[in-house]
């Protein structure tokens, strides 16, 4: 069900910027994954903290980077590309009426920090193996990209009901990782 | 070939309307609707277990109504079916001549007649799209696997103008543009200002160029129907100056009301840039259609758009 974040928007991207991908994360994940035990005490660590700050699920793909740290997947129909049409007109769920869209909350907070243009990213299928794993590994060691691609402007409509026209997106679409 | 494709390409001003598969197994109903809508509306959408209630599939539906001399419209929910199974069932549509497909997230099972069913939402609405393109401009599966042949479809979306969070309901078309719709339905429109601002931000945009926009309209039949609008359904908005007006006429006056409002709200999106049809919610009232449809100056299928 939709949570509420309990990390502020600011302190939420300021981390961001000190955990990305780099050389000393990347060396501590590999050792971290080298080590069973270790890999399932980090693992434990980050479903503690996760649950506890953004009600985490442990989809192993995490998506908070873009999405004003609200987690998607508390929303009822996992949404990762944005709200459905049937928001209240107050910001509530439809299934959860007294709780607030969890694409409502991302809207809110990354149009307050200037990060609107994180929510038009087009998020690909997941990967249902995944659920469980640690995602900060898998983000370290870089099995993340492609979990996510910009929209880029596509041709015109040609009305074209067939056919093997140019389909643009499609290699950073779909030929993600 | 999608006549309603042809329609819109060619300029034409499209009608749409939407058919409810019957509880049961026949196809009596969607044969006599088809009758009644089939010389004033280019498509008709076939609805996907509307409102998460078990209904004769939308593939079948779209079948009869062909056989009725309708071209369908398959709606594809993301509520019922994983990736495997929504990329199947366009492989059968595609192989026996349905060419549009809508593809939407679905109703949440909990509002509908098996509230304790698994919710599947393996993919969204977004993602069955992307899919969807994939397989007929790639002639692949999600897998990599080549389809031979690869389906033919004419992809649509929908969208809500009116539900929260406003300012972004017009970028919420756009990702769905990218991800390979080519028409979209909206959201019952009660609310011409409302939607005019909305079809604003979608002109800034440039999607009105990439997408063709269906305005949502319908004819309300009774108090009880508005009410149950306004209170009940989620996403629909009934403005004031629209409750007073449809509440003001005695109640047995309600229906002439509803369809003279249908009316003037068509003709208003007719003139409206980058509006370039209507979707009609008049599933039961489709004797109503005609009327509707002449008031508003838009006219029967024969007669061009």
């Amino acid at each position: 069900m939709p949570a509420r974040p309990r990390l502020g928007t600011r302190l939420a991207y300021r981390l961001q910027r000190v955990l990305r991908p780099r050389p000393g994360w990347r060396r501590l994940s590999a050792r971290v994954e080298a080590s069973g035990p270790a890999r399932t005490l980090f693992t434990g660590a980050e479903r503690q903290v996760k649950e506890a700050l953004f009600g985490c699920r442990m989809c192993g793909q995490c998506a908070l980077p873009v999405t004003g740290y609200v987690c998607p997947m508390g929303c009822p129909k996992e949404l990762r590309n944005g709200p459905c049409g049937g928001v209240g007109r107050d910001g509530s769920c439809e299934v959860y009426p007294h709780l607030r869209c969890v694409w409502v909350q991302a809207y809110e907070r990354a149009s307050g920090q200037g990060r609107v243009a994180d929510l038009r990213l087009l998020h690909l299928p997941i990967d249902h193996r995944r659920w469980g794993e640690s995602s900060w590994l898998n983000y370290w060691q870089g099995r993340d990209e492609g979990l996510w691609v910009p929209a880029v402007p596509g041709p015109a409509v040609t009305g074209d009901t067939g056919g093997m026209g140019p389909d643009r997106n499609h290699e950073r679409v779909l030929g993600g990782s | 070939m999608s006549g309603l494709s042809d329609r819109l390409t060619s300029g034409g001003f499209a009608v749409t309307a939407e058919i409810s598969p019957p509880r049961g197994a026949g196809t009596g109903t969607i044969t006599e609707t088809a009758g009644l809508l089939r010389d004033w509306v280019d498509a008709v959408n076939v609805t996907d277990n509307q409102g998460s209630n078990v209904r004769l599939a939308s593939w079948a539906g779209s079948l009869a109504a062909m056989a009725a001399g309708l071209e369908p419209v398959m709606q594809m929910t993301c509520r019922d079916r994983n990736r495997i199974a929504l990329q199947s069932d366009l492989l059968g549509a595609s192989a026996l001549g349905i060419r549009n497909v809508l593809a939407m997230t679905g109703d949440h099972p909990k509002f509908g007649d098996h509230p304790e069913a698994k919710p599947v939402f393996d993919l969204d609405s977004i993602q069955l799209l992307w899919t969807l393109r994939h397989m007929r401009d790639q002639g692949a599966a999600l897998s990599g696997r080549k389809l031979d042949p690869p389906p033919e479809c004419f992809l649509g979306a929908v969208e809500n103008p009116f539900a929260p969070p406003e300012g972004f309901r017009a970028d919420r078309l756009g990702k769905k543009v990218e991800a390979g719709a080519q028409f979209v339905q909206t959201q019952f429109v009660f609310d011409v200002a409302g939607f005019g601002q909305w079809m604003a931000q979608v002109r800034d945009l440039g999607l009105h160029e990439r997408c063709y926009i269906l305005a949502g309209v319908g004819a309300v039949r009774s108090r009880r129907g508005l009410d149950f609008m306004r209170d009940n359904v989620p996403g629909v908005t009934v403005p004031d100056d629209v409750y007073r007006r449809l509440t003001a006429v005695p109640a047995d006056q309600t229906a002439a009301e509803g369809a003279r409002l249908a009316a003037e709200t068509i003709a208003q999106l007719t003139t409206m840039e980058g509006v370039a049809g209507v979707h009609l919610f008049m599933a039961g009232n489709e004797r109503a259609v005609p009327g509707v449809l002449e008031e508003a100056g838009v006219g029967a299928v024969r007669d061009g758009r």
